[in-house]
């Protein structure tokens, strides 16, 4: 199983404002950490542009991060052993406070590529019901149900 | 303190297996029984009955490899090596318990918010240190500094618990505080950022350029 994750942001202002630009210099170098970690399997992509980010309709102040994982190690050792780890301490600066969980996490089967929908579904999940196996998030981390065993092909 | 802790930590009494302890814990990596005996200035075979005790307690993990990159076959026996064990060992008498405290103020704080506040107390922490230098401030603290490439990085993360339970808000009152002991120490020439790497502290300090 691969481990797909999905996080939302609410910017303070455009993307291509002063106020943002720290940030979007910043994604080159994260997206290249990311693609080139031997346990990155996949991420929505926006466009071929290095700073480019993912387009969508829930709305224009929200920014939308969605990969896929090896293991539940490769994406912690990503997001919190990395550069990636300053980005998140400066996250006040770009994106405002939300109370309500803005990141979540789900096992899929290798070689599935999600769509966008089922990630904001399993977001929603998280905020109507909390954790569970099928929406989960570091905090509540969840393995993934054994295979199922002796069923014939 | 958790199961038989003091036991654990009294197999440290003996000076030699303190010694061995205390030159693999600060190596990083793993260290063959030869390097420790000759570190230690002991024979051999009394370093390899040592560092076994050690990993009888849980103190030191042990695996086999081989060394000096030779593979295939006739490349000899794998050697054992030694390297520091993950598990958290703590003795108070009487009983204290800071952890579980800490760790609910650092979800209270998340969910008020008040990661700046934190941050700015961690730094005023850091600011109250008293020390001849830097690398005495942070080996003081438990942070095990030791040189890379110009640079100085810290071993062992004194907050590991917390750092695990939350991350951002740990890893940056982190920052803050090495930040403020370092303008408790005006002589100093270093800056402090965040430069996490699996298994490591997140901060490194490098050299304020000079104009």
């Amino acid at each position: 199983m691969h481990l797909a994750q999905l996080n939302v942001a609410h910017m303070r202002a455009p993307k291509d404002s002063p106020e943002l630009a720290d940030f979007v210099a910043g994604l080159e170098p994260l997206n290249d950490l990311a693609e080139a970690d031997p346990g990155f399997v996949w991420r929505l992509k926006g466009g071929e542009g290095p700073t480019d980010t993912v387009s969508h309709r829930y709305g224009d102040l929200l920014l939308i991060n969605f990969s896929v994982w090896a293991s539940r190690d490769a994406l912690w050792n990503y997001v919190y052993r990395s550069v990636h780890l300053d980005m998140l301490r400066r996250r006040r600066e770009w994106f405002v406070r939300v109370a309500e969980p803005y990141s979540v996490m789900w096992w899929i089967p290798e070689g599935h590529v999600p769509t966008l929908e089922e990630g904001m579904a399993r977001l929603e999940r998280l905020r109507a019901g909390g954790p569970g196996p099928d929406a989960f998030t570091f905090a509540d981390f969840r393995d993934p149900a054994p295979a199922p065993a002796g069923r014939p092909a | 303190m958790s199961g038989d802790d003091l036991g654990i930590l009294g197999v440290l009494r003996e000076p030699v297996r303190r010694v061995l302890y205390d030159y693999v814990a600060a190596q990083g990596r793993d260290v063959s029984r030869d390097e420790a005996a000759e570190a230690a200035g002991v024979q051999r075979t009394l370093a390899a009955f040592h560092l076994d005790k050690l990993v009888e307690a849980g103190l030191l993990d042990q695996a086999f490899r081989r060394l000096s990159g030779r593979t295939g076959p006739g490349s000899g026996r794998p050697a054992k090596v030694y390297r520091r064990s993950a598990a958290e060992h703590q003795v108070s008498l009487p009983p204290r318990d800071y952890r579980t405290l800490a760790l609910v103020l650092a979800e209270a704080v998340e969910a008020l918010g008040g990661e700046e506040a934190a941050e700015a107390a961690a730094r005023r922490a850091g600011e109250r240190v008293s020390a001849p230098g830097l690398r005495e401030a942070l080996t003081e603290r438990g942070y095990e500094p030791y040189d890379d490439d110009g640079r100085i990085r810290l071993r062992n993360c004194p907050f590991h618990v917390l750092a695990e339970e939350r991350p951002v808000l740990v890893c940056a009152m982190n920052l803050a505080l090495c930040q403020g002991l370092l303008s408790a120490l005006p002589g100093d020439r270093h800056t402090a950022r965040m430069d996490p790497r699996p298994g490591e502290c997140c901060v490194t300090f490098s050299k304020t350029n000079e104009d």
